[in-house]
């Protein structure tokens, strides 16, 4: 099962020649130096194979026991996504397993909904009992009226299970609260969406935009390592930012944006590319639809223009707009990846995805690369039952571009309506941690009240198990098997996980949870494996692999013969109504959109009040990992940033607990302040992901704020149904906290 | 003999702390003591600003405050490395060497020792490079001999501005910071 050396073992291959820098690479550390002076063995190593989950980039890893005993974590250094080298975040992933205060035992609800009172149960009571309600459910209401909300890689067998009972009201975050407008965006534009990780050739560019994505302080693994290596060439990078980030320290240019005015920025340096035909004119002819239309719509948005909107000078914008056209083709707009802000937001992602189709960078070395993927045959089951109804046939008339189910969607549609036919009564949540991740937790509530069963499956006691009816406690990523990791990139990548560790209390894999339940109801034959084990040797075996040569080596690098970068004049069709990349979009024009993106106006704070903006830091993400038990040691809470000039104003001292009240009265918990130069006048900044209100988790329990309770107003994007959350503003409470 | 320096670069790190945490699964330093972490400083006004992150750890002088100060020789220099160390089992928890250290290095391990970055020497006898440097996303840090003029630490310190935290303070650090 695992790669086991005792030191004798060590020595054997040591003096077959294959010691030194092979062994010394990462994995091996047979040599306690202590132990070795006093004359004793060297402790037992064993290394097992796994892909992280702390975040989605999914490096893949080793990790590591010292004499039984859990160790430490390293990067598999034949992982492309990771180069032997995994973030804080995943450095610091045996916290995960470590956590004393995750769920231990299935619970079952003995009060009303929110009182977080339980007894525990067995998982055959708990899941007899889930099973039961979901039957009923069935026959009452229709298998459709069952909703999943997933995020993790354990969600697929959760989706698989709710495929099987008959509904297809399976959402994620990740879509509508996150990275939705920009797939869309770039669907709409080259007839193919971003993927994770992105297909973005920052170690080949010469220059770098990021607008507001904070690259540094979002630690996705080999996109900092690539940036860095940018910064080490002396590659251009231009910020835009509200807030002097760690990515605007190490840029050529920052430019301190207004917030909520990143478009009229985007459109100026179009109109700047166009008028002093600094674009790819070759490449544009040959692979572009609708120029002339975007010529003219973009014709008034001048340097001149843009500048009383966005505060920034139009030489400064002439002269960055020259910068990317001087690098061109090798010019990155980076596409971001959480981007639902103002609700215009599939608009401006698609401003800078034409703005890198006129500099030609798509398909381009430098630009965006054709990603690689291994094509991986599933485990086959039987044919799915049709639903009878899905989210999309309640609402027929809204969204008519959204390329996934709205997390916040089938929330609304919990909510009893006349209206409706179905309102959603079941739910299972894996992973999602609702009220702190889709915006306004108390309308959500109504819908949770009128449930029939809610199912929480979780490793950590976060907020939304405490709503449940029936909590199911997973165990973590090091714990389990789980499907494959199949990552796109520059060459295909396969990688597995396997248990390092037995499962903690009671806690169990998903994919073992899922089976049970498909057991209970009748549905196994849509889990036709006899295990993970099996599962995984099945579609490893589809590939020349096996489960045993990957227990191995963790990850397996595929050939693949298709060109990376291309585009120099060749014929090629993209996936467009048109087959060619769409400057103005015939699908947006279709649906009464605007084919080339117009300005459009955000509210602007009153006089006292701030807009909330929110982000990352390197060695969290979200509240997901804000009581790992190491990572907590980083950073325990979150901080307002607040500009100094503002924090004189209001009387504020660097490190003084303040609380923020939004424009709706919402009040947050208390949060220190970060009096700081780095940051404009007109905003405060904060991580998200801290405030947790679940009293079972102590380490992180009314530690910081919470800033999805600030965010009461949503700013819905038409196009897709993104949640844009940044059209909130504060104000400080100094006195209360 | 060799004479180890830690070279890093500030203008590619970003201050993601991987090296603290690397620290302390590798090194298994108990909850809430490091023996490294991140320091960030801010110059100037809204909006002409620069940042410089550091990743600082024990300094590893050539002229360390900590050895002369300590009563029972526990603090001392590696012969082999020229790396400050403390013998656990020679340390009286007197906290001498703590007042000493101008970098605030130092801490008393709950199990009543003084505590502090060892280079990864046990690493580095196996000719790895300590935790903190592999693991580095960034690459900002290297980690080698100044003895050795072709060590990756001797050229960027010949080809590139450094600074070291506190020369004023005699120390000698053997930490340099690529400015």
């Amino acid at each position: 099962m695992s790669k086991k050396l005792n030191r004798r073992e060590f020595i054997k291959i040591s003096s077959l020649g294959l010691g030194g820098a092979a062994l010394g690479c990462s994995l091996f550390d047979p040599f306690d130096l202590m132990g070795k002076a006093k004359g004793f063995a060297g402790p037992s190593i064993e290394k097992f194979p796994t892909y992280c989950e702390i975040c989605f980039w999914k490096c893949a890893a080793w990790a590591v026991k010292k004499d039984a005993e859990p160790w430490k974590i390293e990067g598999n250094e034949n992982d492309p996504l990771c180069n032997g080298r995994l973030c804080p975040r995943g450095t610091g992933g045996i916290g995960a397993y470590l956590d004393d205060e995750r769920l231990k035992v299935p619970l079952i609800r003995t009060a009303e909904r929110g009182k977080q009172t339980f007894r525990e149960a067995s998982w055959d009571e708990a899941l007899n009992y889930i099973a039961k309600k979901m039957e009923d459910i069935k026959q009452k209401h229709g298998p459709e009226c069952f909703a999943l909300f997933s995020h993790g890689t354990g969600g697929i067998f959760f989706k698989n299970l709710l495929r099987a009972y008959g509904s297809d009201n399976v959402t994620a975050p990740s879509y509508a609260q996150c990275r939705g407008p920009r797939e869309d965006a770039y669907y709409f534009t080259f007839g193919e969406i971003i993927g994770s990780p992105p297909n973005t050739d920052i170690k080949n560019t010469d220059c770098l935009v990021l607008i507001g994505s904070h690259i540094g302080e979002n630690m996705h693994n080999t996109q900092v390592q690539e940036f860095a290596e940018l910064i080490q060439r002396g590659g251009t990078i231009i910020s835009v930012d509200p807030r002097f980030s760690v990515a605007a320290s190490k840029a050529k240019y920052w430019l301190p944006i207004k917030p909520a005015t990143d478009l009229a920025l985007l459109l100026a340096w179009i109109n700047v590319i166009i008028e002093e035909k600094l674009y790819d004119k070759d490449y544009i002819e040959r692979y572009a639809h609708g120029f002339e239309e975007l010529k003219a719509e973009v014709k008034d948005y001048t340097p001149e223009w843009a500048y009383p909107i966005t505060t920034i000078s139009p030489d400064l914008i002439r002269k960055t707009a020259r910068e990317m056209g001087k690098a061109a083709p090798r010019v990155i707009i980076h596409p971001g990846r959480h981007v639902t802000w103002y609700g215009d937001d599939t608009q401006r992602v698609r401003a800078g995805a034409i703005l890198n189709a006129l500099l030609g960078s798509w398909g381009r070395k430098g630009g965006f690369f054709f990603p690689a993927k291994k094509k991986v045959p599933k485990y086959p089951i039987p044919k799915f039952p049709k639903p009878a109804m899905t989210w999309w046939d309640l609402n027929p008339d809204k969204y008519p571009l959204a390329s996934e189910i709205l997390a916040q969607g089938l929330c609304d549609a919990t909510v009893p309506s006349i209206d409706r036919k179905c309102a959603i009564k079941g739910w299972f949540v894996y992973g999602v941690n609702i009220p702190m991740s889709i915006p306004n937790f108390p309308k959500t509530l109504e819908g949770i009240q009128n449930l029939e069963l809610l199912v929480a499956i979780d490793t950590m006691p976060s907020e939304i198990t405490g709503w449940a009816d029936v909590v199911l406690p997973e165990c973590t990523y090091l714990e389990r098997y789980d499907d494959l990791r199949i990552s796109q990139g520059r060459i295909p990548t396969v990688a597995l996980r396997a248990p390092v560790f037995k499962p903690r209390w009671q806690s169990k894999p998903g994919s073992w949870i899922a089976k049970e339940l498909a057991k209970k109801l009748g549905l196994e034959k849509y889990f036709p494996w006899k295990n993970m084990e099996e599962y995984l040797d099945y579609r490893l075996k589809k590939i020349g692999s096996s489960l045993k040569e990957m227990k191995k080596i963790g990850v397996k690098k595929f050939n693949w013969n298709q060109p990376l970068y291309g585009l120099d004049g060749e014929d090629f069709e993209f996936n467009t109504d048109t087959g060619k990349i769409e400057l103005s979009s015939t699908v947006l024009a279709a649906s009464g959109f605007d084919p080339v993106p117009k300005y459009t106006h955000h509210e602007e704070p009153a006089e006292g009040y701030y807009r909330l903006l929110y982000g990352r830091a390197p060695m969290h993400t979200f509240g997901r990992t804000t009581n790992n038990p190491i990572l907590v040691q980083l950073m325990s809470e979150n901080e307002v940033w607040i500009n100094a000039d503002v924090a004189k104003e209001w009387g504020i001292e660097n490190g003084q607990y303040i609380k923020l009240e939004n424009q709706d009265g919402v009040i947050s918990n208390k949060i220190k302040a970060k009096v700081t130069e780095r940051i404009r006048r007109d905003c405060v900044y904060m991580v998200h992901g801290f405030g947790h209100r679940s009293k079972m988790m102590k380490r992180s329990y009314l530690k910081g704020a919470d800033d999805n309770q600030l965010i009461t107003k949503v700013l819905e994007d038409p196009i897709m149904g993104g949640t844009g959350m940044r059209g909130n503003f504060v104000t400080f409470k100094v006195e209360e906290a | 003999m060799a004479r180890y320096a830690m070279v890093i670069d500030t203008k590619k790190c970003v201050g993601c702390g991987d090296c603290v945490v690397a620290c302390k699964t590798e090194n298994q330093t108990p909850e809430g003591f490091h023996r490294d972490w991140i320091a960030q400083q801010t110059h100037g006004a809204f909006p002409d600003l620069t940042l410089e992150i550091r990743s600082e750890r024990c300094n590893h002088c050539e002229n360390p405050p900590c050895v002369p100060v300590c009563p029972t020789g526990a603090s001392h220099i590696d012969e082999y490395s020229n790396i400050t160390l403390v013998h656990h089992d020679k340390c009286i928890g007197c906290k001498a060497c703590i007042a000493a250290c101008p970098y605030d290095a130092r801490y008393v391990h709950p199990d009543g020792y003084v505590d502090k970055c060892t280079f990864c020497i046990h690493r580095v006898k196996q000719g790895k490079k300590p935790a903190c440097v592999s693991v580095c996303p960034t690459h900002c840090m290297y980690f080698g001999d100044l003895e050795d003029p072709t060590s990756d630490a001797s050229r960027l310190l010949k080809s590139r501005k450094w600074k070291v935290i506190a020369p004023a303070a005699g120390t000698k650090p053997q930490v340099y910071y690529l400015i």
